[in-house]
């Protein structure tokens, strides 16, 4: 989708909510804890600002991922998840049990911790999922419009 | 015309029977919520009581989800990562190719 879909009426509407939308994403990934949501949730309201941006600005915009660092960002989410399942077992516990993870805090909160890690991993990896299939449907478009000029 | 037929009969027969045995199956499951199934008396009581101080979290599904079963999570997220690599297979995009708007 390298045409941009967006009129200057359309930018103008989308630069408003996307840091509110950007920012509702982190508080449902960091609050999930606490509330329905985490990373899966966030991952997918990550994904749909990226995906506005996308069709708004075209494909060229900075703010837009591309494919590639679409795919870099989603391995680097189940790497971080991965990653901190092998760091428990570096530090002498069980795969996943992050209450061996060397914090300086209380144990049961050591284990939050854990669990907001591998909150943020999965949070990546959906967002840079979502973005690679959007942009892998989107490919093909790219290809007509070039031929067609 | 009459082999189709014949087929067509087994598999509606086939069919009748296997959704006999399930449904007569369905009926020795425990009901939906009941208190008294293995569910609600081994497990559930343990997560209710233990969840909070032992992982910190202050919700059990987080608690679930990301902790006594984590490494459920982890395939989770692997089988969607898989589903990404797939589509961009399926569909031939090719990676590795950063977008400079060459034209």
């Amino acid at each position: 989708m390298r045409t941009p879909f967006g009129s200057s009426i359309l930018d103008a509407a989308c630069r408003l909510p996307v840091p509110f939308i950007i920012l509702f994403a982190v508080y449902v990934v960091i609050h999930g804890h606490h509330s329905p949501g985490g990373g899966f949730q966030g991952g997918a309201i990550l994904a749909a600002t990226l995906i506005l941006i996308r069709m708004v600005r075209g494909e060229d915009d900075p703010w837009g991922l591309d494919r590639t660092r679409a795919a870099i960002l989603a391995s680097c989410g189940v790497g971080l998840y991965a990653g901190i399942g092998l760091l428990t077992l570096v530090f002498g516990g069980n795969y996943l049990d992050y209450s061996v993870l060397p914090l300086p805090l209380v144990p049961e909160k050591v284990r939050f911790m854990g669990t907001l890690g591998i909150e943020i991993g999965v949070a990546l990896g959906v967002t840079g999922v979502l973005v690679l299939i959007f942009d892998a449907l989107t490919a093909g478009e790219t290809q007509e419009s070039d031929d067609g000029k | 015309m009459t082999p189709f037929h014949t087929r067509q009969c087994l598999t509606w027969l086939m069919m009748l029977v296997v959704a006999g045995i399930l449904f007569y199956a369905d009926r020795q499951l425990p009901r939906m919520g009941d208190p008294r199934s293995p569910a609600s008396t081994h497990v559930s009581p343990y997560y209710i009581e233990h969840s909070h101080h032992e992982t910190g979290a202050p919700n059990f599904v987080t608690a679930v989800l990301a902790d006594y079963r984590g490494y459920d999570t982890l395939g989770e997220t692997t089988v969607i990562f898989t589903a990404g690599l797939a589509c961009l297979l399926i569909l031939g995009v090719e990676l590795g190719r950063v977008s400079q708007g060459e034209e």
